[in-house]
């Protein structure tokens, strides 16, 4: 690939890496955190998932303001980071992971809760008839019958952490091979003046979006059409 | 707080009076390089009691605002950090060529909240901290000023992997003002009014003056109140304010 230097292919892979963990990462909180807003019937199920739902309005620069202060020497982050005699977790790619797994949790939760709520009681009614302890329903029909929605939180977490950029930019610091992910890099390239990169990468971006939600429509279409 | 909200209603009250009063006052878009805000705001506020124009002032990094004035942004002016880019604006016949000049040039400090930490080119050297902060070299020119200055040094190469980058002076002043890195360079005039913490000013002779020009942009080239704001740039008022928040003028070194 001798359009793309070394430098363009170490924030492809950093995204990519960014990505796929916090993806990983919110599949393992976010399936019983979904479970529980779609079955639980207490009153503050709400109020958490009003809660998750945040980052869907605030804009990033709240949330990268918030997490500044929090990842630093005076939060919980710089406690943390003090373990292995950091000062701060902000500059790191676990802080980058940390903030995208906040930032994107309602594109991933959302969409397992609604799958789940979708399923009813009567499946795992049928389930518990037929003797299957709870964790067993909840893994052999609740999990294979919610699967369009996983499909659809997986992809829709990872494609809105590839497109996060104000986040990153409020607590990145540009670090090559750490926090300068691919949307740093193009405002990075604009702000120097050196287009042709910026505009290979702008274009890698777009072709990267269209594909993303070409594949959620299909999804969509394949279990519209499973379920008629 | 309160009295910060009573000065600016009647500041906004006096404006107001002052553009009914004054049937040529016009409202012109400067874009500011981030290093001069504080001063900027100030001039700003001086040319507005005295002309009765209005100067609406945006911050950032000068490459940004470069690109964005290539691409037709509603500047009227530009206050760059640097003189390479208001130069490629008159170049690209965007900018008015015999409207350039020095400004401010700029001091280049190392700084840290931390009361003894910063103690001169010794504590570059022997680098016992984690993060160093810097705004983006490629983007301002203050950036570029900390690189050559660490390069001249012989300490780029170790501080590497510890520079953290704020996309504007701004955001490194910031990075080191919530405690995530442990000093930074910034500009003097960002020190102003803050006289905590440790700090150098970097030596002249480490790196290249930080000439700053302002620029009259084609798009204000009939516009009186933009003449007049570059005007009011040069005139003893404004020096005052400028040389007031720590940078040199032209032709005093």
């Amino acid at each position: 690939m001798g359009i793309l230097s070394a430098e363009i292919w170490q924030s492809v892979s950093l995204t990519i890496e960014l990505a796929s963990l916090t993806t990983v990462i919110l599949l393992i909180l976010g399936t019983p955190l979904a479970w529980w807003l779609a079955r639980s019937k207490s009153w503050w199920t709400e109020i958490i998932a009003a809660i998750v739902a945040l980052p869907l309005v605030l804009p990033p620069t709240v949330l990268g303001f918030y997490l500044l202060v929090m990842l630093g020497p005076g939060g919980p982050g710089g406690l943390i980071a003090s373990l292995w005699r950091g000062r701060t977790l902000a500059f790191t790619f676990g802080g980058l992971v940390a903030a995208s797994v906040l930032y994107a949790m309602p594109f991933v939760v959302q969409p397992i809760r609604n799958a789940f709520a979708a399923l009813g009681d009567r499946p795992l009614e049928v389930a518990a008839t037929l003797r299957a302890s709870p964790s067993r329903a909840f893994w052999t029909v609740a999990v294979p019958l919610a699967r369009p929605g996983f499909l659809t939180g997986a992809v829709l977490g990872f494609a809105h952490t590839i497109g996060e950029f104000g986040l990153v930019l409020m607590i990145g610091g540009n670090i090559p091979g750490r926090t300068k992910v691919l949307s740093i890099a193009i405002f990075d390239y604009v702000e120097a003046s050196r287009w042709r990169e910026a505009s290979i990468l702008a274009g890698l971006m777009v072709f990267f979006a269209f594909t993303v939600i070409l594949a959620m429509t299909l999804i969509d279409k394949r279990t519209a059409r499973r379920l008629t | 707080m309160f009295t910060r909200l009573v000065r600016s209603v009647s500041a906004a009250a006096g404006l107001l009076l002052l553009m009914v009063s004054n049937p040529h006052a016009a409202e012109i878009n400067v874009a500011v390089a981030a290093n001069f805000t504080e001063p900027a705001k100030e001039i700003a506020t001086a040319f507005n009691q005295k002309t009765g124009h209005t100067a609406v002032l945006s911050f950032g990094a000068s490459g940004q605002f470069y690109s964005q004035i290539t691409q037709g942004a509603p500047f009227q002016v530009f206050l760059s950090a640097d003189t390479a880019r208001p130069q490629k604006l008159v170049d690209d016949g965007l900018a008015v060529p015999d409207s350039r000049f020095t400004y401010a040039i700029g001091k280049l400090v190392l700084w840290s909240k931390t009361p003894g930490l910063v103690q001169g080119e010794a504590t570059l050297k022997a680098a016992t901290f984690a993060k160093l902060s810097i705004c983006n070299p490629a983007a301002a020119p203050y950036g570029a000023a900390a690189v050559e200055a660490m390069k001249a040094l012989g300490v780029y190469e170790a501080l590497q992997p510890k520079l953290v980058e704020g996309a504007t002076i701004t955001q490194a002043y910031q990075f080191v003002e919530t405690g995530n890195a442990e000093l930074g360079f910034v500009a003097l005039s960002q020190l102003a009014a803050n006289e905590a913490g440790s700090r150098w000013l970097v030596p002249q002779q480490l790196y290249t003056p930080i000439r700053q020009d302002a620029v009259l942009l084609k798009n204000g080239t009939d516009n009186e109140a933009a003449s007049a704001f570059i005007a009011f740039l040069k005139s003893a008022e404004a020096r005052a304010i400028i040389e007031k928040y720590g940078y040199m003028l032209d032709g005093q070194s």
